[in-house]
């Protein structure tokens, strides 16, 4: 049994028909091929799998596809400029060496943003605890939490 | 960015692809008409099989194949082989009990596999999967290394008798004995070095597949070493050649050990590729990865340390039981062995030291070599000793560290180690000056006047890194070689490609040995691109463990490199139309000494792929070079890590205020990476010290912590920034004097934290992990007893 499913991904609409046990990770990984949202558990818990619906960050593996029927979804390959400019928040990651084999990169890039939206000027101990659904194993956070504090900055400017 | 690149924090070229989703990690690797494998695993920690029906399963919608443990037998498939032969202190060798693909009538930890189902969707095998009926008779179980030997206990393979691998011993035995009766001070402690999940965030992953045509096989596998993974899986268990697969380890999600080695997984899907004829993909669940990612640690540990009047160290003397899980992994006999007991002379020059190591079989996931292997262990036991006994002869803990560090190098340890370089106290000093060590006593007591307890630790770690060379590790019972390769390739237009044998999982090799191949060879970085991983375009390698890249595969391209200047030279002779032995090479120029005369080194390589200009009778064309390096010594990195914390004293909550590590990792190439590499690691350490605990019922033999729900691991607000900083002291046997900076972090952390903890609660000894409770616990039995 499939189920349709329509909905809008980085700024194109997206129609399939799909299991219904499809989650929303899967849809963008096995059927649009958008695999830079990764994942990295089964219990809702590391965040690499964060992508932005309707502007929210959500965790992908814990949403089934068709409760985002309609919605709109941002993933990492989606928040870039025009001629693969970079997001500042990917830029500050960059610049910081925010990340190392970069699996939890992009949830934390996508978390992050929406961290920013949330406190534009955020201390290092508000970084902390937001980012609180994100595990990294590689970067003991250190570099992380600063390239979220300059990302922040980045973004005003 | 400009020349020279060694030393700067040149930023990542591997972060474009990271930080725009564009990595290819195994699972994102998706071939025409690939199938899904699910793995049918053991709920019993300890069971025989007495039959397995998948009738249904078979006939289920979408199955392509289904297999069990007796189809491999039956196809002669062997099982997973370990790498390290360790020998008994009898003579006799390790005992090495079948490690089988699919379980063969018996499964002997929870999660151990039991059938694979292939299906044509992932939904599709998992179903299948459901509808197999397994028959299990289930029988007691043992998982703690304590219980392993007692009387009576099960035992994991029927002839393994008291579940014992092996027990092995290093040092003098009668002269430590002695030096302990004739000592003023014993220190004494016993302790569990914590069971530990290694958790990258990237869960193993593979895809197999199976070419008719030219019956050959590609494995895209989330690995650290995709050589030794090919020859351990080829030679050792399918008996496949070499020639015909092909492994592949893309981006990989991290590794910390746990992708070093050869899983059941990966070879039962290559081996089914070609039954099944299509390509299988297989992708953990965090779940799986819980239960079959080999685990680290899990020791039981008595240790005790021999002083005179003056707290100089006459002798130590340790026994430790290993818990080596239900098989043996891949590296696993060889971490409570070499990669532990040969380092606990640590900094210092105690001039006696004897370790026995029994290693036992239980009802657990195999365990073997993680971030540090055997080196965090070491390092544990001596820095809680030596901290201990400074406190238990009233030295400060720094004096006792300094009375007795090495200071003449090179410097030979009674446990088989040979220091080339070091500077202890030079990283001492630092670290205690970053940490405001002078201030702490003030700050102590500000925090009591809040109602916390803080507390100091230090630990002065020393590791061994790029383990070496080759035939002494032989004679030890390695059964591969330690070596890494390298190979240069000019392109005709001047720009490079280097492959290399070490692999980079969250490491940074393409940057780091761009830079050192940028300096070299005297040509722009952007002209530079590392190759790793992949068995088809790299010569050989073992890969990346043990903080063995930069210097034993750094070295391997340097080698490369001098080939390269050195045919470089006779080309530019040619051309130049003087003697090559007039001919310098510098900055990617090679000129005639004493004149004007000089060609660039893409000059050169041009006119060796366009050999129109060359001598031809003298020199093959082409400018690609290759080497072997096989060092002759380890490294050994060395550094000071002191931790602050502070204690709640209502809820022993800790809270790490301050972490300092001034490490010695020799020359420096990239600082911005090396501190990213310290930075993770001292996360690892700290995890295992406050957080991270693998938990075993010991009845039922069930993983407790089988998810991120129930096994700690550090996340952002439970790790401080950190203070970072390097002395060097050149590394003497390698071309770049680098020693290696992966593991240091995760080996120095764990008794810093601990050192500060029982100084901040005044006790003895606390266990690892030490939660809010066990800390709470602490606190409340010390008053009672001060009642
Ligand atoms: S994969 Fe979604 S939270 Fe881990
Ligand atoms: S960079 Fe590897 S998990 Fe975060």
């Amino acid at each position: 049994m499939t189920i349709p499913v329509s909905l809008t991904v980085n700024g194109k609409a997206v129609g399939v028909d799909i299991d219904p046990r499809t989650l929303l990770s899967q849809l963008l990984r096995d059927h649009l091929h958008l695999t830079g949202t990764h994942i990295g558990c089964d219990t809702g818990q590391c965040g690499a799998c964060t992508v932005h619906v309707d502007g929210r960050a959500v965790k992908a593996c814990n949403i089934f596809a068709a409760q985002v029927d309609g919605a709109a979804v941002t993933t990492i390959e989606g928040i870039g400029g025009a001629n693969g400019a970079l997001h500042p928040m990917q830029a500050a990651f960059r610049e910081h060496h925010g990340l190392q084999c970069g699996f939890c990169t992009p949830g934390m890039i996508m978390n992050a943003i929406e961290l920013v939206q949330k406190h534009p000027n955020p201390s290092e101990d508000t970084v902390r605890a937001e980012l609180d659904g994100n595990l990294c194993r590689c970067t003991g956070y250190h570099n992380i939490v600063k390239a979220v504090i300059a990302g922040a900055a980045n973004m005003k400017g | 960015m400009n020349a020279p690149y060694i030393g700067q924090s040149i930023k990542r070229t591997e972060d474009q692809r990271f930080i725009t989703g564009g990595g290819t990690y195994t699972d994102d690797v998706n071939v025409v008409g690939q199938t899904y494998a699910y793995f049918l695993r053991s709920p019993h920690a300890h069971a025989k099989i007495r039959g397995i029906n998948f009738a249904k399963a078979k006939a289920a919608a979408g199955v392509v194949g289904i297999y069990t443990g007796e189809d491999l037998t039956a196809a002669k498939v062997g099982g997973l082989p370990c790498g390290w032969l360790i020998t008994s202190v009898d003579g006799q060798p390790m005992k090495e009990p079948p490690h089988p693909l699919l379980a063969q009538g018996k499964v002997r930890h929870v999660g151990d596999q039991v059938a694979v189902v292939i299906a044509e969707s992932l939904h599709q095998a998992k179903d299948a999967a459901e509808l197999i009926e397994v028959d299990y008779e289930m029988l007691p179980a043992v998982v703690n290394a304590a219980d392993a030997r007692k009387p009576g206990v099960p035992l994991v393979h029927d002839d393994v008798p008291h579940n014992t691998c092996y027990t092995w011993a290093i040092g003098a035995k009668d002269v430590v004995d002695k030096a302990f009766a004739s000592a003023s001070h014993v220190t004494t402690l016993e302790f569990n070095n914590n069971r530990l999940i290694p958790n990258a965030i990237e869960p193993r992953a593979a895809l197999a597949q199976y070419s008719r045509g030219d019956e050959a096989y590609t494995l895209h596998v989330a690995n650290q070493n995709p050589h030794v993974e090919r020859l351990l899986m080829t030679a050792f268990v399918l008996g496949l050649p070499e020639h015909k697969v092909r492994v592949i380890a893309p981006d990989v999600g991290g590794g910390f050990g746990s992708k070093i080695f050869l899983y059941a997984e990966e070879t039962v899907i290559t081996w089914a590729s070609k039954q099944v004829n299509r390509p299988i993909k297989w992708t953990a669940e965090r779940s799986e990865s819980f239960v079959t990612d080999a685990h680290g640690r899990d020791h039981v540990t008595k240790a005790e340390l021999a002083m005179d009047k003056s707290g100089k160290f006459l002798a130590m003397r340790v026994h430790t039981t290993a818990n080596l899980g239900a098989y043996l992994s891949t590296f696993a006999s060889s971490v409570p062995t070499i990669l532990y007991a040969t380092l606990l002379a640590g900094q210092y020059t105690t001039p006696a030291i004897y370790c026995e190591v029994t290693a036992v079989f239980t009802n657990t996931v195999p365990v073997d070599a993680y971030r540090g292997a055997g080196r965090p262990e070491a390092t544990y036991v001596i820095e809680r000793l030596v901290e201990t006994a400074a406190r238990e002869m009233k030295l400060a803990p720094a004096e006792i560290r300094k009375r007795n560090f090495i200071t003449q190098f090179p410097y030979q340890t009674p446990v088989a180690l040979c220091y080339d370089t070091g500077n202890y106290g030079a990283t001492l000093e630092a670290a205690m000056k970053l940490a405001d060590a002078a201030g702490f006593e003030a700050r102590r007591k500000q925090a009591a006047d809040r109602g916390k307890l803080r507390g100091l630790g230090y630990s002065t770690y020393i590791e061994a890194c790029g383990l070496a060379p080759s035939n002494i590790a032989g004679s030890l019972g390695a059964r591969a070689g330690l070596y890494e390769a390298g190979e240069v390739r000019f392109h005709p237009t001047g720009s490079v490609s280097v492959f290399t044998g070490s692999h980079s999982h969250g490491q940074g090799h393409e940057t780091t040995f761009a830079q050192v191949v940028a300096d070299k060879l005297g040509i722009p970085i952007e002209n530079i691109t590392i190759v790793h991983g992949d068995t088809g375009r790299i010569p050989f390698g073992m890969g990346t463990y043990g903080s063995r890249s930069i210097a034993v595969g750094g070295a391997a391209i340097v080698k490369a490199i001098d080939k390269i200047i050195d045919k470089g030279k006779k080309i530019a002779a040619h051309l130049l139309e003087a003697s090559a032995d007039d001919i310098t090479f510098k900055d990617g120029v090679f000129s005639v000494a004493g004149s004007d005369k000089k060609k660039t080194i893409a000059e050169v390589a041009f006119a060796s792929y366009v050999p129109h200009n060359y001598p031809l009778d003298k020199l093959e064309p082409g400018l690609n070079e290759t080497a072997f390096y096989d060092p002759p010594n380890f490294t050994y990195p060395a550094g000071s890590h002191i931790c602050e914390v502070e204690i709640d004293g209502d809820t022993g909550a800790t809270k790490i205020v301050s972490f300092t590590a001034v490490d010695d990792f020799g020359n420096v190439i990239n600082p911005m990476i090396v501190e990213g590499q310290v930075h993770g690691g001292l996360a690892q350490g700290i995890g295992q010290a406050l957080l991270e605990g693998c938990a075993y019922d010991a009845e039922s033999g069930q993983l407790i912590t089988g998810s991120y729900m129930d096994y700690a691991m550090p996340r952002a607000d439970d790790v401080p920034s950190f203070k970072v900083d390097t002395k060097v002291t050149a590394c003497t046997h390698n071309a770049l004097g680098v020693k290696g900076c992966g593991e240091a972090g995760a080996i120095g952390a764990p008794a810093a934290v601990i050192n500060a903890i029982t100084d901040a609660l005044g006790v003895k000894d606390i266990a690892m992990p030490a939660t809010a409770e066990r800390v709470w616990r602490a606190m409340n039995t010390k008053s009672k007893k001060a009642k």
